[in-house]
């Protein structure tokens, strides 16, 4: 990678908060240095000529997967629900959205 | 000699004869976990009374004379990404705290039906990120060779507890080199089988177009025996694909002869340790002698793979670990004012640094203005790779390169640079971004202090049997796979 090269800045306050996740301001310092340099290391796909490639989402050569729409029974939701930190009545609880 | 000292494929005719019973395995299991797990820390949890009582009824079935399946009553160390019924299964993270696995996973399913005894929760990099075993929140396992060393990741568990004797066999995940470069650095066998071959259902999902579960085992024979259980389609996979799946150990029959054996140029160049390279460039020399042909070839993407991966994977991680948020499953932060509150503290509490970083690059590949530079253009290269392999393929039946690049380093060398552990990874990503299969085997150690190295076969889609095949021929020929560490004061 070239020094000039310019590589975008990487604003991580932003992209924590669309990845839902609190950092300390110390996280945010460290991260970001460190993803800056990953980032710029990725940046070597711009040397290659992609015009005209079609993009690979999955390595299978397989589409549309379907099996017979019946119902099923779909289990006991005991063992689900249990797992969660907080639920009654067969839900789960989480803190008020409106008031 | 204890059991655990021996393989498999020789304790099943003495199992079925019961000149051995399940109970005597099972022990000897038990004692060997007991004696050196404290300092490798391979296991996470596992239950003595548990592994007994399975054993003891296997051994009860026998007895009635009940037909029993082709692994019964063996042990099988289990990575703690994959569920077991009853167990819990925290992906080496604390924010699974307590979560208890509602079902087994198919290959859990297949284990119990080929009469298997699932054997505890291995330690892993958190959310099999990580190529050190440094990113568990539960410690560091230590390597069986060097206990100041890493046993490789992100499944370094399931290796170190095959290297140091503790279980023959164990099942790991392999998104990027996962079961590969910790089988070559604790010199034992792991395979990762083409995408598609082994059902993910039940697999903590990491990155979901790379994600395989494969086996560890101390030789290439009994490492096939576990791969043949657990490979097949499942209906509750839509990523599994429905080819038969061949009896693997028929296919080791010791003889390469007539073989193409493809050296891809771009794997001996730079950034390569010199004794790996001496090692692994005698194997080739073995296995030509043993009559395979050796063939140069190019694989002109290689050096766009690491950058692939790292986009591909962690945009497809971003997505998947977005479930974990507080409100189904184990750990909530307290006293959250509202669910944005609880999410964001859940996260940033529950998540360790390396999943935190691989989560915010994800985002950041995904996200709006960047997409096209990033995400489609790795998918882009992506398609490439798939191209090398495939026209590679026509010139070879399989391909040797070295599995890792640099033998087992030490605890703490690499922590603090994400960039450079990430490039312990440049001669195995690309086996998953193409989709292929690739095994590693032990092929020699570096000479001070003495560390194992590791050989890759990678083979074409569904390309198993021939990948186990020279990796066998390779092993029956040399005696690596012998050796084993000396422990402490064990």
């Amino acid at each position: 990678m070239s020094p000039e090269k310019q590589t975008p800045q990487l604003d991580v306050p932003y992209l924590a908060q669309l990845a839902r996740l609190s950092l300390t301001p110390e996280q945010v310092a460290r991260f970001s240095g460190q993803l800056q340099q990953i980032v710029a290391y990725v940046e070597k796909l711009e040397e290659v000529n992609v015009e005209g490639i079609e993009p690979t989402a999955h390595a299978t050569p397989i589409t549309n997967v379907f099996r017979a729409d019946e119902p099923r029974p779909c289990g006991d939701p005991g063992p689900f629900l249990k797992n969660a930190p907080q639920q009654a009545n067969n839900l789960f609880i989480v803190p008020k959205i409106v008031e | 000699m204890p059991l655990t000292d021996r393989p498999i494929h020789e304790l099943l005719p003495r199992l079925a004869k019961k000149e051995i019973a399940a109970a005597d395995l099972a022990h000897d299991v038990a004692a060997r976990i007991e004696a050196v797990d404290g300092r490798i820390h391979a296991f996470l949890e596992w239950d003595r009374d548990e592994l007994l009582a399975a054993a003891r009824d296997v051994d009860e079935r026998r007895a009635r004379g009940e037909a029993l399946g082709p692994l019964a009553g063996v042990p099988v160390g289990i990575k703690d990404v994959i569920n077991v019924k009853g167990h819990t299964c925290r992906c080496g993270s604390k924010i699974l705290q307590g979560y208890v696995a509602p079902y087994d996973a198919t290959v859990i399913a297949k284990l119990r039906a080929a009469g298997a005894i699932p054997v505890g929760r291995l330690n892993m990099d958190e959310f099999a990120m990580g190529s050190s075993q440094e990113n568990s929140a539960f410690g560091v396992t230590r390597n069986p060779w060097d206990l100041d060393r890493i046993p490789g990741g992100s499944s370094g568990g399931s290796a170190a507890a095959v290297a140091a004797g503790e279980v023959q066999l164990t099942l790991g995940s392999d998104t990027g080199g996962s079961i590969r470069q910790p089988a070559a650095v604790c010199g034992v066998v792991g395979l990762k089988p083409t995408y598609g071959r082994v059902s993910r259902y039940g697999l903590v999902a990491f990155a979901s177009s790379l994600d395989q579960i494969g086996p560890f085992a101390r030789d290439v024979t009994d490492a096939a025996l576990l791969f043949a259980v657990i490979a097949g389609h499942d209906p509750n996979d839509s990523t599994s694909l429905p080819e038969p799946v061949p009896d693997y150990t028929r296919a080791l029959t010791g003889d390469v002869r007539g073989l193409r054996l493809g050296l891809p140029k771009e794997y001996f160049t730079e950034g390569m340790d010199r004794e790996v390279e001496t090692a692994v460039r005698a194997a080739v020399k073995t296995l030509a002698s043993l009559g395979a042909e050796i063939v140069e070839i190019s694989l002109p993407h290689t050096a766009y793979a690491l950058a692939v991966y790292y986009i591909i994977a962690t945009a497809e991680a971003s997505a998947n670990l977005a479930r974990f948020d507080g409100v189904r499953y184990g750990f909530r932060a307290k006293d959250a004012k509202d669910p944005m509150d609880m999410y964001g503290r859940t996260r940033g509490a529950g998540f360790g640094p390396e999943v935190t970083r691989r989560i915010i690059l994800g985002t950041y590949v995904l996200s709006s203005g960047y997409y096209d530079a990033y995400y489609l253009r790795a998918q882009k290269v992506r398609t490439l790779i798939r191209r090398d392999f495939t026209e590679a393929f026509q010139r070879c039946d399989a391909i040797l390169t070295p599995t890792s690049p640099v033998p087992a380093f030490r605890i703490g060398e690499r922590a603090d640079d994400p960039l450079t552990m990430y490039l312990s990874d440049i001669f195995t990503v690309s086996a998953n971004i193409a989709g292929i299969c690739g095994v590693s085997v032990p092929c020699g150690f570096t000479a001070q202090p003495k560390l194992p190295i590791g050989l890759q076969v990678l083979g074409k889609p569904f390309g198993e049997e021939t990948i186990l095949r020279v990796a066998h021929a390779y092993e029956q020929a040399t005696a690596w796979h012998r050796e084993r560490p000396v422990i402490g004061d064990s």
